[in-house]
């Protein structure tokens, strides 16, 4: 059986391909105002890697924000649902899932059988998700990459006081004529996110293996900062932002 | 064809500061007053001086902070001054207050601006305010006091920009429209809009620029975004507990898109204010100060 899942994202769209639970193709591509027709979009582009056409879909699965939107998908799944599954397909061991992607992080807390025994969600303050890295990253003249990287270079951490990602890029500036490195600014963001995203999974709970996914899960400077408060290693699958979209398609073939 | 020099001169409008502004009481001779005290408000934002002779408001100015507290201060001090052939040595005392209090280099005592909004709403609005809304440049503040200006309780949110002045800021920014200019364009629209839906500041500024991409015209963006203010500073607001009578102070106190939004959404009556709003913290450092200078006289 084939079926299609897509992630709305608020940043991204993901589109993926599963043959009875296999990826086939996957497809993401920047999110804008039309969010059905992208959404069509992000699909045909699948499909098209896939070499497959709509008629061979059986079942179509959408998650993400404004979910509930597009019409040609017949398996609405919400957002927490779609990455406890797409996690616990890919890799049975986990029990804790956080998900940080531009605007919101989620932590997510299952049991073996993919059950949702608890779950978090920050998606009222940029400071706690990915969109904050951005902001900082252009204050500082980095790209997102460069960003992430160049923290893992810091020799000393330096606390930001402010918990808001507006008045922390007033404090960046202040750290920028104070002449502090590149490095440090960039860890102190990430320190930032990790600070209110591992107290979010704290709080669900942490279970022995940890999985982290959604865009943020590229960025070496988050993982650092993340896995020194979490004290472990968090997971990290190859493709870590289609998850979502992966959870939706096997909801669909259900 | 428009110049270099031209084209940043043109950037150089800041659409989110409000203007500065000084004035004098007149029919006032402070040289014959037995004592002259001054009150300092350095915020975020802006700084203000409030000179008083006798206990009675003689002059004030409001200016923008710079980077340097103790320079905006001084320059704040000598505006005020300016024109009434005052000098900074007639003054008996001064209190500094605001964020930047400490860094007053000509003041003798420093006292935190709750109890001095308190102090200087009391006196502003009269004996009968008991609940004091201050939204400033940073923060926002409501202030339960008695019928002296004394401080009973606050409340107060200092971490996050929604609700605070600089979420108004970045939406005069974004649309290019003049801060004092946002309240009064806000009610020019056929029927009230639903309150942009984000709270944080940040993604509240992604949604307005959504909304105008999808066609809504400036002002009434403009309506949906005061809204969801006056929603914010309102939870905290009931937090407080509302006393009668409320007042507001600081610069949100100037936009009515929030203020009448704020008093129908709670369904209470903020007092009118006749002056500038911005000038209560220093009003009753001000006040203090003369409190103080009269202890020190007796010694």
């Amino acid at each position: 059986m084939i079926t299609a899942g897509i992630d709305m994202g608020s940043a991204t769209i993901k589109a993926v391909i599963l043959k009875d639970g296999k990826v086939l193709a996957q497809n993401i591509i920047d999110t804008g105002r039309e969010k059905e027709k992208l959404a069509k979009e992000a699909l045909d582009g699948a499909l098209k890697k896939a070499k497959l056409s709509l008629s061979d879909v059986e079942h179509i699965g959408v998650t993400g924000v404004g979910y509930k939107i597009i019409p040609f998908a017949d398996k609405q799944v919400t957002v927490v649902g779609a990455d406890a599954k797409g996690a616990l397909y890919l890799f049975p061991s986990v029990r804790t899932v956080i998900d940080i992607g531009a605007e919101e992080g989620r932590a997510i807390k299952c049991t073996p059988d993919g059950r949702i025994v608890d779950f978090a969600i920050n998606e009222k303050c940029a400071a706690g998700a990915g969109s904050f890295t951005e902001s900082m990253s252009r204050a500082i003249e980095l790209s997102v990459q460069e960003f992430a990287k160049v923290s893992l270079e810091s020799t000393q951490s330096i606390p930001l006081n402010a918990q808001c990602a507006v008045f922390a890029e007033s404090e960046v500036v202040g750290l920028i004529h104070a002449k502090t490195s590149k490095a440090d600014i960039a860890r102190a963001v990430h320190d930032g996110i990790s600070a209110r995203i591992s107290a979010m999974a704290r709080t669900v709970g942490l279970g022995k293996d940890v999985l982290l996914i959604g865009g943020m899960a590229r960025n070496v400077g988050l993982v650092a900062s993340l896995n020194k408060d979490l004290e472990l290693e968090v997971m990290i699958p190859k493709e870590p932002e289609f998850i979502g979209a992966i959870g939706a398609a096997l909801s669909a073939a259900e | 064809m428009t110049t270099g020099t031209e084209k940043r001169k043109e950037k150089k409008v800041e659409y989110w500061k409000w203007p500065e502004s000084r004035s004098t009481t007149p029919g006032i001779d402070w040289t014959k007053a037995s004592i002259i005290t001054c009150g300092i408000d350095v915020g975020s934002v802006s700084s203000q001086a409030v000179i008083m002779t006798d206990g009675k408001l003689f002059a004030y100015s409001s200016r923008r902070t710079g980077y340097n507290s103790p320079e905006s201060a001084r320059n704040a001090l000598n505006w005020a001054l300016e024109g009434t052939g005052m000098k900074p040595e007639d003054i008996h005392y001064t209190v500094g207050t605001g964020y930047g209090r400490v860094n007053v280099p000509f003041a003798q005592r420093a006292i935190t601006e709750i109890a001095c909004h308190a102090r200087g709403a009391n006196y502003l609005y009269g004996p009968s305010v008991r609940t004091i809304l201050d939204v400033g440049g940073q923060d926002c503040k409501v202030i339960r006091c008695d019928e002296r200006g004394k401080v009973e309780t606050f409340l107060m949110n200092d971490k996050c920009a929604a609700g605070t002045g600089r979420g108004m800021e970045i939406i005069a920014d974004l649309l290019s429209v003049p801060v004092q200019d946002i309240g009064r364009l806000s009610f020019e629209v056929d029927e009230e809009p639903p309150p942009v839906s984000s709270t944080c500041t940040i993604f509240a500024k992604a949604e307005a620029t959504g909304l105008l991409e999808s066609g809504w015209p400036l002002n009434r963006v403009l309506a949906a975004y005061c809204r969801a203010m006056a929603h914010r500073i309102g939870e905290l607001i009931l937090r407080a507990g509302v006393a009668k009578d409320f007042a507001m102070t600081g610069g949100m106190a100037k936009n009515e898109g929030v203020v009448k939004r704020l008093a129908k959404e709670l369904n209470i009556d903020i007092l009118p204010p006749s002056f500038d709003t911005q000038i209560a913290g220093a009003v009753g450092a001000a006040l203090f100060a003369k409190v103080l200078a009269e202890k020190e006289q007796k010694k």
